[in-house]
């Protein structure tokens, strides 16, 4: 019994923050891909070619954007609970572009309520919507790149200055990420508009793309030269062999999607975006495994008492399968609800 | 220039973020729970008349709903951005009830808000019904566990402080069901049902008074009294024994509470002062002698803890929890009167005849708000200066963040809240003053349309 007992104890802060880290990796994941194309939309949402079109546009996420967000605040929440310590040097770090993502998210979030309850102030609350969704976007985008580029941390306190964020790489990471969501939308909106609008969506997807890619490959370039740890794992003979599957996937992706929308496909389009996202967040994780603090603190480090951990995981493990089927059944149900249902 | 201090900007913004934030869950958690039971009436006597109120309803619920939702999200990113220290030493205990609270109640409330928004044709009555039902109780289960956070930071139980000065827990049920939380979720929960009656009553009282949507008028009013006249002196009897259990557990908050310096048996009921803590007295007092005592003992020589009894570094300010505290009761008693003067008019016929009272209802009702506002700052202002009462002070929670960046942020929320805050009641009052929709616009199939589904759409390029 003890023998078990104290095999447990040694076992278990090995292995929980490894669970741990792939349940928010999921968590962040879903939110990039569920937020992305919602966000994304906003963002095309000037464009568009009539009001009747913006009409269809927030009709389509109406009802899913606030389920979406939620994966937002699960990705806090978890991080809090499951990694305290990179919590605690992460957010205030970020605290500017944490702000603005989250003043952002507010601005966009009411519009959906707002916009069809007005009349005269339409405008605004469109401004707000795209604009918050812009805002949102490249704050999360900005995110991503000063969390690559990682930390200054003294003593599990951050200890750098309020603008460390702000550098080049993660100009470049903002623009890269908007570009996705973009697609993403484009993506959504060919599955879910009438011909006119698709057809529309179909011609923004080609530049989005054109745009991706080229920001693929200056990401995959540049990444490596930010650690020498991160260009030893892609360029060391053996690695390059075994991880060259991720680089190759995404070309084939990049490839398969333009002919997707060549050939005017309703849902691959949609489904590759996702796919060209998953290959590049496989891609970062081969990059920044194990630190979940960039450069120096490890998931082990950073993570929760153990017992804080398992508490969790006891519900995360039966709720998440319950959370993502009633989502699905939600979007199912939902699919095409036309912008004046009985609610509006 | 001043030094801009991070601690007193981080204050004040969670302040307001959180209060601003509380008013929405506080109206969410009643007319979720409301319009449950208006669709479970209109499912049983099939009258067209309860989901005309409902789908009325359940428009302002979106809205309040949305509000909620994108304030609630800055919350979640504060206890980081700006108390990062509370974070990283408390993480182990907060993190994971927070964790749950997404897990078993936002995601529960998002899934199903879509279907009971934009679902009433596209699935069957029951459904729909289903759907209603999981977002009220996501609106419970959401207060259960942020208040078993608060209430822990409040009454921390079941942990040990490890020489690094980082918390973990040693029992997660004491942590959960900590000797305040049973009191507060009660008081908070029968706070939002309260709060909700009230509006929900007074904007029945105003149909009635305009001679608009009569009936539906007279549906809100009655169901809204209904509530008020039990849950009133029931929250009465909750907040008593609530104050008992923090003279017991948080003596420091309750001497604020009552502006009592001294410690005291047969202590006073001071109804009035202003607290002078730098003189550590109080002016212009106005008290009856030893019913204080009574009332937070049950007895008239109990023995009360003045401020005095306390190092002046363990003391809170008395001046907002002495004010707050009385603003907080004060309403309590006018709910109860609401409730009784009512009910004793609707009892005997004069109800709707007696204009008098449906004018002052209407007047009084959105109180309930002051009444949960006042009630968070007695409970939040009254624990300083502690974030987790005894273990860690508020000055020691707080983030590596400059005052200047907190102080840009807090001028943004400001802004943004109130640009947002206003747009809100705007739109809530033009669809209270539409009134309800008497004819459905759409309508009612027992089944939903299936040709409009994915696969459907799939097979017609």
């Amino acid at each position: 019994m003890t023998g078990t007992a104290s095999q447990m104890t040694e076992f278990l802060p090995v292995i929980l923050p490894l669970v741990w880290a792939a349940i928010l990796a999921l968590t962040v994941f879903l939110y990039v891909l569920l937020g992305g194309y919602d966000l994304g939309l906003g963002v095309l949402f000037p464009l568009a070619p009539s009001d009747k079109d913006r009409d269809a546009m927030m009709a389509s996420v109406a009802p899913f954007w606030d389920g979406n967000e939620t994966w937002l605040v699960l990705g806090g929440g978890g991080l809090l609970a499951a990694f305290p310590l990179a919590y605690s040097i992460m957010l205030p770090a970020l605290y500017i572009p944490i702000i603005l993502m989250l003043i952002g998210l507010i601005l966009r979030g009411v519009a959906f309520e707002f916009r069809f309850k007005s009349e005269r102030s339409r405008w605004l609350w469109d401004l707000a919507f795209s604009l918050g969704s812009l805002l949102a976007a490249l704050m999360q985008g900005v995110i991503m790149g000063a969390f690559i580029e990682g930390f200054a941390v003294t003593d599990n306190k951050f200890s750098g200055g309020s603008f460390d964020w702000l550098t080049p790489f993660s100009a470049v990471t903002a623009v890269a990420l908007l570009s996705g969501y973009v697609l993403l939308s484009t993506g959504w909106l060919i599955m879910k508009a009438d011909e006119a609008l698709r057809e529309w969506a179909y011609g923004v997807a080609y530049t989005a793309l054109i745009v991706v890619a080229a920001f693929i490959v200056i990401f995959s370039l540049w990444t490596p030269f930010l650690h020498p740890e991160i260009a030893a794992r892609w360029f060391t003979p053996a690695n390059m062999v075994m991880l060259s599957p991720v680089p190759l996937a995404t070309a084939a992706s990049v490839g398969a999607l333009w002919m997707a929308l060549n050939r005017r496909q309703r849902y691959t389009p949609f489904l590759l975006a996702v796919a060209l996202f998953i290959l590049c967040y496989t891609g970062l994780a081969v990059s920044l495994f194990p630190y979940i603090v960039p450069p120096d603190i490890t998931i082990w480090q950073a993570a929760a008492a153990p017992e804080s951990q398992l508490f969790m995981l006891y519900g995360a493990i039966p709720l998440l399968p319950v959370i993502l089927g009633y989502t699905a059944y939600s979007y199912y149900v939902l699919w095409d609800a036309p912008e004046h249902d009985a609610y509006h | 220039m001043p030094e801009l201090d991070p601690l007193l900007l981080s204050r004040i913004q969670f302040a307001f973020t959180i209060s601003f934030h509380i008013l929405f869950p506080s109206f969410t958690i009643g007319l979720a729970a409301w319009l449950v039971v208006l669709e479970a009436l209109w499912l049983r006597t099939g009258k067209a008349i309860y989901r005309e109120v409902a789908l009325h309803w359940t428009k302002i619920f979106a809205v309040s709903f949305g509000m909620g939702v994108v304030s609630g999200v800055v919350l979640s990113y504060e206890f980081g951005t700006n108390w990062s220290e509370l974070s990283r030493r408390g993480g182990n205990v907060i993190g994971p009830l927070m964790s749950y609270e997404v897990l078993t109640a936002f995601f529960l409330e998002a899934g199903f808000l879509g279907i009971m928004l934009f679902g009433w044709n596209r699935v069957p009555k029951w459904v729909h019904f289903f759907a209603s039902c999981m977002v009220a109780l996501g609106t419970v289960v959401s207060a259960f566990w942020i208040l078993a956070a608060n209430s822990w930071m409040q009454t921390p139980a079941g942990f040990r402080v490890a020489e690094d000065g980082v918390l973990h827990v040693t029992d997660w049920w004491q942590v959960i069901f900590n000797p305040s939380f049973p009191y507060r979720l009660a008081h908070m929960v029968a706070a939002a049902y309260l709060t909700t009656a009230f509006i929900v009553a007074g904007i029945g009282a105003w149909y009635i008074l305009r001679e608009r949507s009569v009936p539906h008028g007279r549906i809100m009013l009655g169901m809204g009294l209904s509530m008020l006249v039990w849950l009133a002196p029931l929250q009465l009897v909750i907040g008593d024994l609530h104050g008992l259990n923090a003279r017991e557990h948080q003596p420091a908050k309750i001497a604020a509470v009552e502006a009592h310096w001294e410690t005291q048996r047969r202590a006073p009921l001071i109804l009035f002062a202003l607290p002078d803590p730098a003189a550590e007295k109080n002016d212009f007092e106005i008290a009856i002698p030893a019913l204080g005592s009574l009332i937070l003992t049950h007895e008239w020589d109990g023995e009360i803890r003045g401020l005095k009894s306390f190092p002046p570094d363990e003391r809170p300010n008395p001046i907002i929890p002495f004010f707050a505290f009385r603003i907080m009761v004060g309403i309590g008693l006018i709910m109860i009167a609401a409730g009784l003067i009512g009910s004793f008019l609707w009892l005997t016929g004069r109800l709707y005849s007696s204009r008098w009272f449906l004018h002052v209802l209407v007047w009084v009702s959105p109180l309930g708000f002051v009444a949960v506002l006042a009630g968070w700052f007695v409970a939040e202002v009254g624990r300083q200066p502690w974030t987790v009462y005894g273990i860690l002070r508020t000055a020691d929670a707080v983030s590596p963040v400059p005052g200047g960046s907190v102080l840009a942020s807090l001028i943004l929320f400001v802004l943004v809240y109130g640009i947002v805050f206003g747009a809100g009641l705007y739109y809530i009052a033009k669809l209270v003053k539409r009134g309800p929709d008497e004819t459905p616009p759409v309508p009612q199939r027992d089944e939903a349309d299936l040709s409009h589904r994915p696969m459907a759409a799939a097979g017609n390029p």
